[in-house]
């Protein structure tokens, strides 16, 4: 316990940080809504027929004109990548850090097993990504009843929970990668973040490319199959939570054997 | 029981040396000291005996467990001081001390306090306005905090001003004489001479001597000093001799009555014979691959 306070006391900072800023570009997404809502009638046609550009943002699916099909396109691209961004850097650091910042050593000549460690940094980078997701979700809900429209419950909580599932598969793929790793992987985390992103994007824009969907998180994260169909791909999922459980897996034998340099 | 036995104790870091079949026993309640250069093998030593790094072969026990298999009960018993000392950010040094405390799941408050009063460290500062000096101060807290029944202490002076190096070894001292073990590895020989009681030459990997230290010191090697002519040229057993101006000296490890003779002979005016001290031995060691004389 005594290292997962100490974890979310270090990320504090990071973490209000990346959540300011996603509820900030959601809050603003939902008060444009109503101006754009009026003028959305005219444009709503031309952006549901702009050809790849709105397969690869699922336009042609959703209404851009109604707060649901809105808030699906403009905040969940926002909550993509920035909750993705977001959980892939936290756990790729998570215990790459304390050998990149020569604290490794003090750490481990402790009486507190590797499996400890891992299992209290673990629990750290979920505790965190749960809190950003909860405030990500609360402070947009409360916009959109305060600009006074009736909050579209069920779409909104499916996107978030979605979301919430993305990130948790790409920071149990990241923190596995962060046992081998000695000096730090920002990039490679930020990299697999923008990456799967736009593996997403091109497996929306053509059909020949579907199984894409399958090698990226966020296939069951895309709003407009979430809010036409109002469930969440199980399988998809599953095959998720699995690629996280293998991330997870693997730092625990990695870091329990591992030479601290 | 031992507080630290090893057996064969041998790591390399891919092809790379680390220390090769190293034998070495620390009785309970001793003060050991383990001397050698940067890249002979203390640290690796150090980091194996902690479980920092695996072993490749051979067998270690401190404090009388399996380094491989109770580490965990090992590290509650044991005060680590590493050479070089790294922080979290952002925390102040109150927040360290605490951190290690709650780790250790004890309350350390009480001798926390005392170690930063005898060593005048500020417990309000933030780590990364510490001086090197005050960054070890804070580790050596650390590492004494809970009164720990082993101190393991990897070069623990380094940064350190003379008078805290005093008061630092004056604490030592104490824990020793309440009964803890220390181990300490250092290139600074004096401060082995000066506070351990045994030592230990490792050189490449190896443990090329290990013995009490005035045992160590007590080797047929004498140090000369001669103020007068003298020559020494065909005198068997003279190792770095050195001098100007009419004194010289030098290590002679030869026949006494040969020395004696070749002195007479010539014309000299002082003379004196002392035991060389633990630097002497020690670069006795390096340069001569290591054989006890």
């Amino acid at each position: 316990m005594t290292l997962i306070i100490h974890e979310c006391r270090q990320g504090f900072r990071s973490l209000a940080i990346w959540t300011a800023s996603i509820s900030a570009f959601l809050i603003l997404c939902i008060f444009m809504y109503p101006e754009m809502k009026n003028e959305m009638k005219d444009v709503s046609d031309m952006f549901s027929s702009m050809g790849a550009f709105s397969e690869a943002f699922g336009m042609d699916r959703l209404d851009f004109g109604t707060l649901t099909g809105f808030y699906a396109v403009e905040c969940g691209n926002i909550l993509g990548i920035g909750g993705a961004s977001f959980a892939s850097l936290l756990a790729v650091s998570a215990l790459a850090k304390e050998e990149k910042g020569r604290t490794a050593e003090s750490l481990l000549t402790h009486p507190i097993s590797r499996r400890v460690i891992v299992t209290e940094k673990l629990a750290a980078v979920m505790l965190q990504i749960l809190v950003l997701n909860i405030i990500v979700f609360l402070l947009p809900a409360l916009s959109i009843a305060a600009i006074g429209e009736p909050i579209p419950w069920k779409e909104i909580c499916l996107l978030h929970l979605a979301h919430f599932l993305v990130q948790t598969e790409l920071s149990g793929i990241c923190f596995g990668i962060s046992a081998f790793l000695r000096r730090g992987g920002l990039g490679i985390g930020l990299g697999i973040a923008v990456v799967m992103y736009f593996i997403d994007i091109i497996a929306n824009i053509t059909d020949k490319a579907d199984v894409l969907e399958y090698l990226t998180p966020f296939g069951y994260a895309d709003g407009a199959k979430i809010v036409t169909n109002a469930c969440l791909d199980k399988e998809m999922i599953l095959l998720g939570m699995g690629l996280a459980a293998i991330g997870a897996a693997a730092a625990y034998w990695k870091y329990c054997r591992k030479d601290i340099q | 029981m031992n507080a630290i036995q090893t057996s064969g104790l041998t790591k390399y870091h891919g092809r790379a040396r680390g220390i090769i079949d190293l034998d070495l026993t620390v009785g309970e309640g001793e003060c050991f000291g383990l001397i050698g250069p940067n890249g002979a093998g203390k640290s690796t030593t150090i980091r194996t005996l902690l479980g920092l790094i695996r072993p490749t072969a051979g067998q270690a026990q401190v404090l009388g467990m399996d380094i491989t298999k109770e580490n965990t009960r090992i590290l509650s018993q044991v005060g680590y001081l590493p050479s070089e000392t790294a922080f979290y950010p952002n925390m102040k040094v109150k927040d360290v001390l605490r951190l290690s405390a709650r780790l250790r799941k004890k309350d350390c408050s009480a001798e926390a306090q005392d170690l930063c009063r005898r060593l005048q460290l500020d417990t309000q500062q933030k780590t990364e306005r510490l001086s090197f000096g005050n960054r070890k101060k804070v580790s050596i807290v650390c590492a004494l905090q809970h009164s720990p029944s082993l101190l393991i202490l990897d070069e623990p002076t380094s940064g350190l001003d003379p008078l805290m190096q005093r008061e630092f070894f004056t604490i030592l001292r104490e824990r020793n004489e309440q009964g803890a073990t220390i181990f300490l590895s250092s290139h600074v020989l004096s401060e082995i001479q000066q506070n351990c009681t045994r030592a230990g030459v490792i050189r490449e990997g190896r443990l090329v001597a290990c013995d009490r230290v005035e045992t160590l010191i007590q080797t047929n090697t004498k140090r000369i000093s001669v103020r007068g002519n003298v020559r020494l040229e065909d005198l068997p057993g003279v190792r770095g001799l050195k001098g100007s101006d009419g004194t010289f000296s030098f290590l002679y490890d030869g026949d006494v009555k040969q020395l004696l003779h070749t002195l007479a002979a010539g014309d000299i005016t002082d003379l004196s014979m002392t035991d060389p001290d633990l630097e002497e031995i020690f670069f006795h060691y390096y340069e001569d691959g290591g054989d006890t004389k």
